[in-house]
């Protein structure tokens, strides 16, 4: 048996990966691509709930969108630590996502309109990721894996909180239910795009390497099943005629997503995507003068 | 520089490692600590160790196969039962 293949049937069977152990380039390099990619999506990820920190409608909204804000930054340290670990700088790891030549997640690359997009971010985007995040409890490599056990813990509050932001709002007027409705239809299409293509696992390098646990499919169908009960029992629609659970099948049809839109915004031609990186650009600028006086004093 | 954490979660509980942080100098290390690790409770203290003062021990070869400091190493089951039936204690 070649290394690579007992490296494979190491992972496969459960075995897992630390930092310092000897593992196949392609594996190093899927990993950064990935790790690099949640990174990416946690830092970008800030920036459609940034932008409503100052409307926030009470002072309570606006502490716990800070604090959330807060959480999201730290994961992506963590996260570009795991990635600098594995022989990848942070430097270059935000030089690749400010060039263009990095992705991030679909869904941070659209405008937030008004604050029922807040909370629909907060309750299904996060519930979504959060999906995808638990899959990874079991990555094969141990660094991520530890890391991950922390980040799930702080998303259950940000579901939390988008959970409370929508019942406030559905509770409340015509005009907020309607906000939240309009928010739902905005954001359906993007989140169901959200877990990716349907791809047959044995052609998905990063399932064989057990680096995510559970194809797209299977991520979008728990997503599915978890919160489309959770959305219609507050008596908002989902603009997806085709959608319903399918007993048969076992499984929840629907119309299928548009996967162009998914591979244009991705590849940063997203409604919002050039300002968010713009912006990104212009703080890194802004801000290099505190890095070089913190690194010049401690060196 | 970078440091690895440790952190404790309850009173009398081990300190477990829990990630690693990089920083410039110690200072910094102890504010990043405290904010991705201990902002929401979840720490009672946490330790700091600069990356190159780790050591590692990772060698556990029996090559005396001294299983006389293992509980595997132990089998009572059958003398047990040998020393029962001399004493004519051995239960039904």
């Amino acid at each position: 048996m070649t290394s690579e293949a007992a490296f494979l049937e190491h992972v496969q069977s459960g075995g897992v990966v630390e930092a310092g152990d000897p593992m196949p380039d392609e594996y190093r390099a899927l990993l950064v691509k990935f790790i690099a990619m949640h990174g990416n999506s946690e830092l970008m990820g800030v920036l459609p709930e940034r932008d409503w920190i100052l409307r926030a409608p009470t002072l309570q909204r606006k502490l716990a969108l800070t604090a959330k804000v807060q959480d999201e930054v730290g994961h992506a340290q963590l996260i570009y630590r795991v990635c600098e670990d594995l022989g990848a700088p942070r430097e270059q790891l935000l030089d690749d996502l400010l060039e263009g030549r990095a992705k991030f997640h679909n869904v941070f690359h659209y405008p937030t309109r008004t604050w029922g997009d807040v909370g629909v971010i907060a309750w299904l985007i996060d519930a979504a990721a959060i999906v995808s995040q638990k899959a990874l409890l079991k990555c094969s490599y141990a660094p991520y894996a530890r890391i991950m056990k922390k980040i799930c813990w702080e998303e259950s509050f940000h579901i939390l909180h988008g959970r409370d932001v929508i019942l406030a709002m559905m509770n409340g007027t015509q005009e907020q239910r309607e906000l939240v409705q309009e928010a739902v239809i905005r954001w359906w299409g993007p989140i169901m795009q959200f877990h990716g293509t349907r791809m047959p696992a044995e052609s998905d390098l990063v399932l064989q390497y057990r680096i995510k646990t559970k194809d797209n499919e299977s991520l979008r169908q728990e997503f599915l099943d978890g919160y489309v009960p959770q959305i219609r029992e507050l008596g908002l629609e989902i603009p997806d005629p085709a959608l319903r659970y399918d007993e048969g099948e076992g499984r929840w049809l629907y119309t299928e997503p548009d996967w162009d839109e998914l591979r244009q915004v991705v590849s940063g031609h997203g409604p919002a995507s050039a300002d968010r990186l713009e912006l990104r650009r212009r703080m890194r600028d802004a801000n290099a003068w505190v890095r070089r006086a913190v690194l010049a004093d401690a060196a | 520089m970078i440091w690895e954490v440790f952190r404790q979660e309850r009173e009398g509980a081990a300190f477990a490692h829990a990630g690693s942080l990089e920083a410039a100098d110690e200072a910094f290390a102890r504010a990043y600590a405290h904010e991705l690790y201990g902002r929401r409770n979840e720490s009672r203290a946490l330790w700091l160790v600069p990356r190159a003062e780790v050591r590692t021990v990772d060698e556990f070869v029996d090559e005396f196969e001294r299983n006389y400091r293992r509980v595997d190493g132990y089998s009572l089951k059958s003398r047990l039962r040998e020393a029962r039936e001399r004493a004519g204690t051995q239960p039904d």
